[in-house]
């Protein structure tokens, strides 16, 4: 800094200057953790009420009545519990991993270890369009295409299956096509193009001396990519994947559209379910009072799932580079 | 230098920019309402002008916009209508952002407006149908313990005694039912199960915009959603209302009534109806499980809301002008767009209650 700066420097300026950086740099980074901390402080208050009156039945359990069912006279109240929700949200987004992972991290070593410089560019450009086609879209294909077709491939996996113990409590008889599996699905072409686009950043800034030292060593090209390009780029990847999961998690529109809404929680992929963002999409405009509250909740509990998916993989991604220097 | 090109370009776009915005602010000054003439008789609605915005319910929208175009081809006035729903439309209304409010509901407390601070303004009703898509059957009655016994689950296929016994001619497949409802929050689902608790003792899921449905029942996003979710499926139920039942091709049950006549969902059997219901001093209404042989008894009433006291004259004769039109001329459009009009009476009550909207 100082040998090259030394050109720029103007006698007595530096010091504040310098000063004047820092506190724009520190407000911008305090700003977002302010806005952060706000948002998560007025959704707490505002859910507080559901909070308080539920308790941790609000996560543990399954029952969402958000009607008083026997009028204000009887027993019976509303009752706010989100784990069908939660699940739903859950398992969407981890079959939408499952599918579009291996996919997209094969079309990013494809594009960057494979392919020829001017099939590549067609490739990515086919890929990013992916990412452009706005969810609602999406969504509308699910309903007037996806599911009613997909049934029949739905009902023949059940069949086929329909005598191995474990499998066929998976993939059992659906019923509508709108299900579990098919949000897992249209989840997993949506987050497709951001995991792979990230993921071919960050394995094209593997140094080309290291491939070339693996070549040499007389490793194939797969024993190159497992032994030079997937360890160096390994928390890249783990980051792509993370920005994947968390637009899974956060997709409304277009898994409301396709889950089916069903309050339940099965191990059947093929029935139709409900995800929290789809909840607060579809409730929200006509919800008042404590059930508002309640949704907002959701929200407070989706916010938190994220932040522990966010923490848990730089926990990952530590632990990794760790390891891969410990070994070099 | 690239650079000062580029901020020479971006002082350019903003002083653009509050040009633009200084006009559009000017166009919005000259526009300024007159004060209209305070006769507000039926039929003359030239003197209005400026404009006026509400926001409501979504299930009359069709209505609204309808009369609205038709009400723009005899008045200056400008209405908008903003189809967000019952509870937000209340919501704006009692914050003062909006000048009337469409509600399918009455208002509780917390739903935004004070009680004394609104009037409630019927203007058109409409049959919710119970709609099904079961191939062979063309013909379909229900009882209300029958209908009841469905949606909540407890009927699972469509071979069950209960429905045999209601349509004893019927060969009723053994098909699986499947229970579609609305995922969003709804005044129709609100309606529909109000009607369900008042009309059938097995009835448990209580009433509301949502409701515990069975587990494994399916929801669509709004009528157009329930409605394709019955059209591609064998063997589901649910809930529409009539224009978006009609639209997508779907064929009705006949629901039995207080007499017990079975009874196909039509704007005439929902005027007859609206004829058997008691109708409350606040012109509120309660049209469900209404009493008379041709009555069908699954209709939902709809409600604009207006303020008992608006700031000055003009809003004031604006919003008069506008429901008053809904009742009398606009009556007359509410056929083509699948709604049935109100009884003469309660017309007439709904055109009085308009006189205790004041200034001030």
């Amino acid at each position: 800094m100082a040998m090259s700066g030394a050109g720029l420097q103007k006698e007595g300026r530096t010091l504040e200057s310098d000063m004047v950086f820092k506190a724009i740099a520190l407000a911008a980074a305090a700003l977002v953790l302010a806005i952060l901390g706000l948002i998560a402080l007025s959704m707490v208050s505002q859910a507080w009420p559901a909070f308080k009156d539920g308790g941790f039945d609000f996560i543990t359990s399954k029952r969402w009545v958000p009607n008083d069912p026997d009028g204000p006279d009887g027993p019976l109240g509303p009752q706010f519990g989100g784990l069908a929700f939660l699940y739903g949200t859950v398992v969407t987004s981890l079959i939408a991993l499952v599918l579009a992972v291996p996919v997209s991290l094969g079309i990013a070593l494809f594009t960057t270890e494979v392919v020829r410089p001017r099939l590549r560019s067609a490739v990515v450009t086919v890929i990013d369009l992916l990412a452009a086609i706005p969810s609602v879209v999406y969504g509308l294909w699910g309903i007037a295409v996806l599911a009613p077709n997909i049934v029949t491939v739905y009902d023949s996996v059940a069949d086929a299956v329909a005598s191995v113990p474990g499998l066929s409590t998976v993939f059992g008889q659906g019923g509508t096509g709108r299900s579990f599996m098919t949000a897992g699905v249209i989840l997993a072409i949506m987050i497709t193009p951001i995991i792979t686009s990230v993921a071919r950043e960050v394995i094209s800034t593997v140094p080309d001396g290291e491939k070339a030292a693996a070549l040499a060593l007389g490793a194939t090209r797969w024993e190159m990519v497992r032994g030079a390009v997937l360890p160096h780029s390994f928390g890249g990847i783990v980051g792509a994947v993370m920005l994947g999961l968390g637009r899974a998690m956060g997709e409304t529109i277009a898994v409301a559209l396709v889950i089916g809404s069903s309050t339940q929680i099965v191990g059947n992929l093929f029935k139709s379910g409900n995800a929290i963002p789809a909840v607060i999409a579809n409730s929200f405009g006509e919800s008042s009072g404590t059930y508002r509250a309640a949704l907002i909740g959701l929200g407070v509990i989706l916010f938190a799932m994220t932040i522990v998916v966010n923490v848990s993989a730089r926990i990952v991604v530590r632990r990794a580079e760790l390891r891969l220097r410990g070994a070099a | 230098m690239p650079k000062k090109k580029t901020a020479v370009w971006l002082s350019l776009l903003l002083a653009f920019g509050l040009v633009a915005a200084a006009c559009g602010s000017d166009s919005d000054g000259s526009s300024d309402t007159t004060a209209a003439d305070s006769s507000g008789a039926e039929g003359d609605y030239a003197g209005l002008s400026g404009s006026l915005t509400g926001s409501g319910a979504s299930f009359p929208d069709a209505f609204y916009q309808e009369a609205i175009v038709a009400f723009g081809e005899v008045s200056d006035l400008e209405v908008t209508y903003n189809a967000v729903g019952s509870g937000t439309g209340k919501e704006e209304f009692g914050g003062g952002l909006t000048d009337f409010a469409g509600s399918d509901s009455l208002v509780k407390d917390g739903d935004g407006p004070e009680a004394g601070s609104f009037l409630y303004v019927p203007t058109v009703a409409a049959p919710i149908t119970v709609s099904y898509n079961l191939g062979g059957v063309e013909e379909l009655q229900l009882s209300p313990d029958t209908l009841a016994g469905i949606f909540q689950g407890d009927i699972t296929t469509w071979d069950d005694a209960a429905i045999a016994e209601d349509n004893p001619d019927a060969e009723l497949p053994s098909e699986d039912i499947i229970i579609v409802h609305r995922a969003d929050g709804s005044g129709t689902t609100n309606n529909f199960t109000k009607y369900l608790d008042k009309a059938s003792d097995v009835w448990t899921l209580g009433s509301g915009d949502e409701v515990e449905w069975p587990t494994s029942s399916q929801a669509g996003e709004k009528n157009t959603g329930v409605a394709q979710l019955i059209k591609d499926n064998e063997g589901a139920i649910g809930y529409v209302d009539l224009s978006d039942a009609e639209a997508s091709g779907l064929t009705f049950a006949a629901i039995q009534n207080k007499d017990g006549e079975f009874v196909l969902p039509s704007l005439e059997a929902t005027s007859a109806g609206l004829e058997g219901a008691t109708v409350n001093d606040d012109l509120s209404y309660d049209p469900l499980d209404a009493a008379g042989a041709d009555a069908y008894p699954i209709t939902a009433p709809t409600y604009i809301l207006v303020r008992t006291s608006y700031e000055d004259q003009a809003t004031r004769d604006n919003v008069v002008g506008f429901v008053t039109y809904l009742l009398t001329e606009g009556q007359d459009l509410a056929a083509d767009v699948s709604f049935a009009k109100l009884p003469d009476s309660l017309r007439t009550k709904a055109l009085a209650q308009l006189e205790n909207v004041k200034v001030g």
